[in-house]
C-alpha cells in the first residue's frame, strides 16, 4: 500500500532502498492506468521512467509528481486544457518544473485543468470533465481539478498546481485534500501559462500540509526571470513544522459564517473551532468589510489582465490555426472563435469590455481601488490576527452540469477564496470533516511570507484529526 | 506656399537605444542578422514567458531627460497597447502611457539664425516590433521578429514647429544629440531613427489649431521636410476649396511623391491601455539620476560655445564642426596632435579637404581611413612649408587608407616643396626674363602683378616651390 505513505515516509524508504525509484514510479503509473480512464484527471501520462532518473542524490530522491498542465514542460505536451494548445509542445521548462526536476522529483504526467485555469469545475476543459473521486458525478472542483483529484485517489503524492482566484484551494477542498496558495510571488511565474498575471500564483495539492511543506521549500524563492518574484529571506516551512505553535490568535469574520453558506460547512468550521480551541489557540471576531465586493473585484480584474494575457494566441507562431481563411482578420477571428471554448471567450469579451475606452475609469481603475481596499482589511485583521478562518466554499462538491449554465453561480464558488488573491496574501484549504460522504475544507489565510505558519497550524490540525487520510474507497 | 497659411507640426521620434540586448530578453539587438535568428521564445511571445527589464534603458533615457532639462520621473510604469498584428507577437506592445519616464523637456535649434525653442511633452521607453515582409507574387507575408523587443525611446513634440525645414532641423538636432550621448548609433539607413509627423495647417492669425493628420514612418530628413509640404500643401487646397480635414494616419509615398490614408482597419484602434502586471514599477532614485548627470558628456551647443571661445573659431565653423558628433571628436584629437597648425587651420582643412573627402566617399568622419595623427602631421608640414597646399591636399588622399608612411608617400611622390633660396632664386630669374612686361609693371607699382608672376613661378616649379618664399624673392628682385 505504497500510496498510503507521506512523502517523508517515502523519502525515507528510497534512502534506506527499502523501495527502488522505478518500483514506486511504476507502481504510480499502474495506478494512473487503472484509475485514469474513471476520473479523467490526466491529460498526458509520461509513461517512460528511463529519461528522467538522472539525478538521485537529491533531497526528493524519485519522489513522483503530477504536474497542472499549465507549466510548461519541454519537449512535452503543454495544452493548458484547450483546444488552442491541444499539440503545443513547449521548448522550454518552466521554474518550477526545472527546479522539481533537479532536486529529484520524477513527473507522472500533466493534470486536467479547467481551460486556461478559468472555470471552478474543470468542466471547461477541451479534454473532457474530471471526476470527483467521492463521487463520480461530481465535479472535483477547478481549475486545478486534475490535480486534486488525482491526488485524492492517490494517483500521486503530490501535485502542482494553480491559484489565481481558488484554483488550488476550492477543489482541494472538493477533493478532501490540502491545498497551498502561497504568496503572490513566492513560486515564479515563468514557464506558467498566464491566466491572470497579478493574481496567479503556482503552488501544491497534496494529502497533508507535511508533504506539501518538503516540495514548497524546494520550489519557493526568488527567481530573476520573473520580474514579480520576491527575492526576501524566508523563513523554512520544514524546519518548524513540527514546533508547537505558540498560542495562535485565530480570526473569523462575521460576513464568512452567512447565510449564503452551507450549514453543514458552518457546522464543520464550529468543529474546528473547537479542535484549534483545545490546542491552544484564541479565536476572535474581525471585520473584512468590503469582502463582499471580493468577486465583483476579482471578476473585472482577472478577465481584463487574461484579455491582453491570452491575445498571443493567434494562429500565428504556434497552437491551434484555423485551416482556410482568407484574410488576416478572418484569420485571427476563426482561430480564436475555434480555439477557445465559451468560458475563456466570455471572460476575454469581459477583459476586453472593462479596458475600453470610456470604461476603463468606470470599471478597471475603480477595481484596483477596491482591491486595495479589500488589502487594507486584511492588514487591519493582521494587527490582531495571526490567521484568518473560513470555510473555503460555501457549498458542497456539486454534480456534473449543474452550475455550467449559470457563471455568476459558479463564479460566487470562489467568495472566500478570491480576498487571499487580492491582497497576493497565502492560504490554504484543508480537509475538516465530511457530510454525507463528502469532504468539506476549512481555509486559513496569513500575512504575507508566513506560509511557515499555515502550514505548521495546518500540520498540528492534521495530527489531531484524521480527515487527511480518508482516501475515497473505490480508489484504496 | 500661400503665405496667410500657418504650418503647425509636432514631431513623434523612435530612437532605437543602442543596447547589446532587447529591452525585455536577452537577445541580441544586431542589425541584419538572418531572419528570426535574434527571436527567442520571449521576443515570440511564447506561453509563460515574462519580461525582465534591461536596466541599461533606464540609464539611456535618463540621460536624454537630463541633456534636454526635462522631468525625470521618480516612479515610472510599463503599460500594455494592445492590438493585433503578426509582428507583434504578444498581441499587445509593452510601453508607457502614464508616468513615463521623462517629461517636459526642451531643445534649442538654430533656424535662419535664431534660436528657437522646440518643447518636449515626454520621452517613453517601448519594444519595437518585428517587421513584415508582404509578398504580393506569392500571396503571402513573412514575418521576421529579429527586431522584436528592440529598445525604443519615444520622444514627442509639443507642436511647436512652423515649417517642414524646421522640423528637419529638430529632428536633425534630436539625431545629433541621441548620438552626443552615445545612446543611439544615428544609423537613419537601419531604421535607428524613425519619426511620424504630426501636420496641420491654419489662418496665420488664429490661435486655434487645424484639424491634423499624422504621417507615418519617415526615415529620412529630405522625407520628412518633402512629406510635410506635400501633406501642408494638400490640406490647404483642401480648405481652400472649402472642404474640411479628416483626422486620419496617411502614408508618404516617395515615388508618387504623395501622402495617402493607411487603411482604417490598421488604425481603428482602441488599445486598451493598462498597467502591465508583468513588470514592478521601477523607482528611480536621486543617486541614479546624479551619477548619470555626472557622466554627461558635452552637449551640441556646449561644444559649439567653447569652440568658440576657446579656439576663436568663428561662429558658423563652430557650429558646423559641433553639429557633427564624428567631426568634432576628430578636430579636437587633431589639435592635440599638431605641432605647428593653430586650431582655425585645423577647422579649415577639416570643413574643406577632408569634408569633401568623406562626402565623396560617403562616409564620416570616424570611419576615415586617416587618423587625427596623420592629418595634423600633414597639415603641420604645410604650415611649415615643405608642402604646398596642392601637394598636402593630395598626400590626404593618398595617406588615406595606406600602410606606408608619411616620409615614404612624399619621397614617393616626389613631393617636397622646394625652400631652398638658391634654387628659388635661379627659378624666379629665368621665369622674370620670360615675363619683362609684368614684371616691369610690379616694379612701377602694380602689386598685382605679382599674383601672376608667383603663379607662372609655381606652374614652372610643377608646384613644389614654396610661394611664400617665391613671393619674397621676387619682391626683393
Amino acid at each position: 500500500m505504497l500510496h498510503h505513505l507521506s512523502i517523508k515516509e517515502l523519502i525515507a524508504s528510497l534512502s534506506e532502498k527499502k523501495l527502488s525509484y522505478e518500483e514506486l514510479f511504476s507502481y504510480y503509473q499502474e495506478r494512473i492506468q487503472k484509475f485514469n480512464p474513471k476520473l479523467n484527471a490526466f491529460i498526458s501520462v509520461n509513461e517512460s521512467f528511463l529519461d528522467q532518473d538522472s539525478i538521485i542524490e537529491t533531497k526528493l530522491k524519485g519522489i513522483p509528481i503530477a504536474h497542472k498542465d499549465i507549466f510548461c514542460m519541454k519537449g512535452h505536451l503543454t495544452t493548458c486544457g484547450s483546444k488552442m494548445l491541444a499539440n503545443f509542445k513547449s521548448p522550454y521548462d518552466a521554474t518550477i518544473i526545472t527546479r522539481l526536476a533537479s532536486a529529484g522529483a520524477l513527473t507522472l504526467g500533466k493534470t486536467n485543468m479547467d481551460e486556461f485555469a478559468m472555470g471552478s469545475s474543470n468542466e471547461t476543459s477541451f479534454f473532457g470533465p474530471c471526476k470527483n473521486p467521492w463521487d463520480l458525478k461530481l465535479v472535483p472542483g477547478g481549475s486545478s481539478g486534475g490535480s486534486a483529484s488525482a491526488v485524492a485517489a492517490r494517483l500521486a503524492p503530490i501535485a502542482t498546481a494553480t491559484d489565481t482566484g481558488g484554483s488550488i484551494r476550492q477543489p482541494a477542498a472538493f477533493c478532501g485534500v490540502t491545498g497551498l496558495k502561497p504568496t503572490y510571488g513566492m513560486i515564479s511565474r515563468f514557464g506558467m501559462i498566464a491566466f491572470a498575471s497579478s493574481l496567479d500564483q503556482a503552488g501544491f495539492i497534496a494529502p497533508s500540509a507535511e508533504d506539501i511543506a518538503i516540495f514548497y521549500d524546494l520550489a519557493s524563492g526568488y527567481d530573476p526571470k520573473d520580474s514579480t518574484s520576491i527575492n526576501d529571506q524566508v523563513a523554512s516551512t520544514t524546519k518548524n513544522l513540527d514546533q508547537k505553535p505558540n498560542a495562535l490568535t485565530i480570526g473569523i469574520a462575521k460576513s464568512s459564517l452567512d447565510k449564503h453558506a452551507d450549514p453543514n460547512i458552518l457546522n464543520a468550521i464550529k468543529q474546528a473551532v473547537n479542535q484549534f480551541e483545545k490546542m491552544g489557540a484564541k479565536i476572535i471576531d474581525i471585520d473584512l468589510k468590503n469582502s463582499h465586493l471580493n468577486v465583483p473585484t476579482y471578476y473585472i480584474i482577472a478577465p481584463a489582465e487574461a484579455s491582453s494575457n491570452l491575445s498571443r494566441f493567434d494562429g500565428v507562431r504556434y497552437g491551434h490555426r484555423s485551416e482556410d481563411s482568407e484574410s488576416l482578420q478572418s484569420l485571427y477571428a476563426n482561430t480564436r472563435s475555434e480555439g477557445f471554448g465559451d468560458e475563456v471567450k466570455r471572460r476575454i469579451l469581459i477583459g476586453s469590455y472593462v479596458l475600453s475606452a470610456g470604461f476603463y475609469d468606470a470599471y478597471y481603475i475603480k477595481a484596483l481601488r477596491v482591491r486595495r481596499l479589500i488589502a487594507n482589511d486584511y492588514k487591519e485583521a493582521f494587527k490582531k490576527v495571526d490567521l484568518i478562518l473560513s470555510p473555503t466554499t460555501p457549498n458542497l462538491p456539486f454534480a456534473i452540469g449543474e452550475k455550467s449554465n449559470d457563471p455568476i453561480s459558479m463564479y460566487h464558488n470562489d467568495a472566500y477564496t478570491i480576498g487571499a488573491n487580492l491582497a497576493g496574501l497565502p492560504a490554504i484549504s484543508f480537509p475538516i470533516g465530511f457530510h454525507n460522504g463528502l469532504p468539506i475544507g476549512g481555509h486559513f489565510v496569513a500575512q504575507h511570507l508566513r506560509e511557515d505558519l499555515l502550514l505548521n497550524a495546518v500540520n498540528h490540525f492534521q495530527k489531531e484529526t484524521d480527515f487527511h487520510q480518508q482516501i475515497p474507497q473505490e480508489f484504496d | 506656399m500661400k503665405s496667410n497659411w500657418e504650418i503647425v507640426i509636432g514631431l513623434e521620434i523612435h530612437v532605437q537605444l543602442n543596447t547589446a540586448s532587447k529591452i525585455f530578453s536577452g537577445s541580441s539587438t544586431d542589425f541584419g542578422a538572418k531572419p528570426n535568428s535574434q527571436a527567442s521564445i520571449i521576443d515570440l511571445g511564447y506561453p509563460g514567458v515574462l519580461p525582465v527589464l534591461n536596466q541599461s534603458v533606464i540609464e539611456k533615457a535618463i540621460k536624454f531627460g537630463l541633456a534636454t532639462d526635462a522631468k525625470i520621473s521618480r516612479k515610472t510604469i510599463f503599460s500594455r497597447k494592445n492590438y493585433f498584428y503578426p509582428d507583434l507577437p504578444k498581441g499587445y506592445q509593452i510601453s508607457q502611457l502614464e508616468l513615463p519616464i521623462v517629461q517636459e523637456g526642451y531643445v534649442e535649434i538654430n533656424i535662419n539664425e535664431e534660436i528657437k525653442k522646440i518643447r518636449i511633452t515626454r520621452a517613453h521607453l517601448e519594444e519595437d516590433a518585428g517587421k513584415s515582409i508582404h509578398d504580393s507574387s506569392l500571396g503571402k507575408s513573412k514575418i521576421d521578429l529579429n527586431r522584436a523587443g528592440t529598445p525604443l525611446l519615444e520622444i514627442v513634440s509639443e507642436p511647436d514647429m512652423r515649417s517642414a525645414a524646421e522640423a528637419s532641423s529638430y529632428m536633425k538636432y534630436v539625431h545629433l544629440l541621441v548620438t552626443y550621448l552615445g545612446i543611439c548609433d544615428g544609423n537613419l539607413q537601419e531604421g535607428s531613427l524613425r519619426c511620424d509627423a504630426n501636420v496641420s495647417v491654419k489662418p496665420r492669425e488664429s490661435k486655434k489649431l487645424g484639424t491634423r493628420t499624422e504621417i507615418k514612418n519617415l526615415n529620412s530628413f529630405r522625407f520628412i521636410e518633402k512629406a510635410i509640404e506635400i501633406e501642408a500643401q494638400r490640406q490647404i487646397e483642401i480648405l481652400e476649396s472649402g472642404g474640411t480635414i479628416t483626422q486620419e494616419t496617411r502614408l508618404f509615398d516617395e515615388e508618387k511623391q504623395e501622402t495617402r490614408p493607411m487603411r482604417s482597419k490598421e488604425e481603428a484602434n482602441d488599445y486598451r491601455y493598462f498597467p502591465d502586471p508583468d513588470l514592478l514599477p521601477v523607482v528611480i532614485s536621486e543617486d541614479l539620476i546624479k551619477s548619470i548627470q555626472q557622466s554627461m558628456p558635452e552637449l551640441p551647443n556646449q561644444k559649439n560655445k567653447r569652440f568658440i571661445n576657446e579656439y576663436q573659431l568663428d561662429k558658423n565653423d563652430a557650429a558646423r564642426i559641433a553639429n557633427d558628433f564624428d567631426l568634432a571628436t576628430f578636430f579636437e584629437s587633431s589639435i592635440t596632435h599638431s605641432k605647428h597648425a593653430s586650431p582655425k587651420q585645423l577647422a579649415n582643412w577639416l570643413l574643406g579637404k577632408l569634408s569633401n573627402m568623406v562626402n565623396e566617399k560617403n562616409i564620416n568622419f570616424s570611419k576615415l581611413k586617416l587618423s587625427p595623427v596623420d592629418v595634423s602631421s600633414i597639415i603641420d608640414l604645410y604650415i611649415l612649408g615643405n608642402l604646398s597646399q596642392k601637394q598636402a591636399g593630395e598626400l590626404l588622399e593618398y595617406k588615406h587608407g595606406s600602410e606606408a608612411s608619411i616620409e615614404d608617400l612624399i619621397t614617393e611622390y616626389n613631393m617636397s616643396q622646394i625652400s631652398d633660396t638658391q634654387e628659388l632664386s635661379d627659378l624666379v630669374d629665368k621665369i622674370l626674363i620670360e615675363n619683362q612686361v609684368q614684371f616691369d609693371e610690379f616694379k612701377c607699382g602694380n602689386n598685382k602683378v605679382i599674383g601672376y608672376l608667383i603663379g607662372k613661378v609655381m606652374q614652372a616649379s610643377k608646384g613644389k616651390a614654396n610661394p611664400k618664399l617665391v613671393k619674397e624673392i621676387i619682391e626683393s628682385k
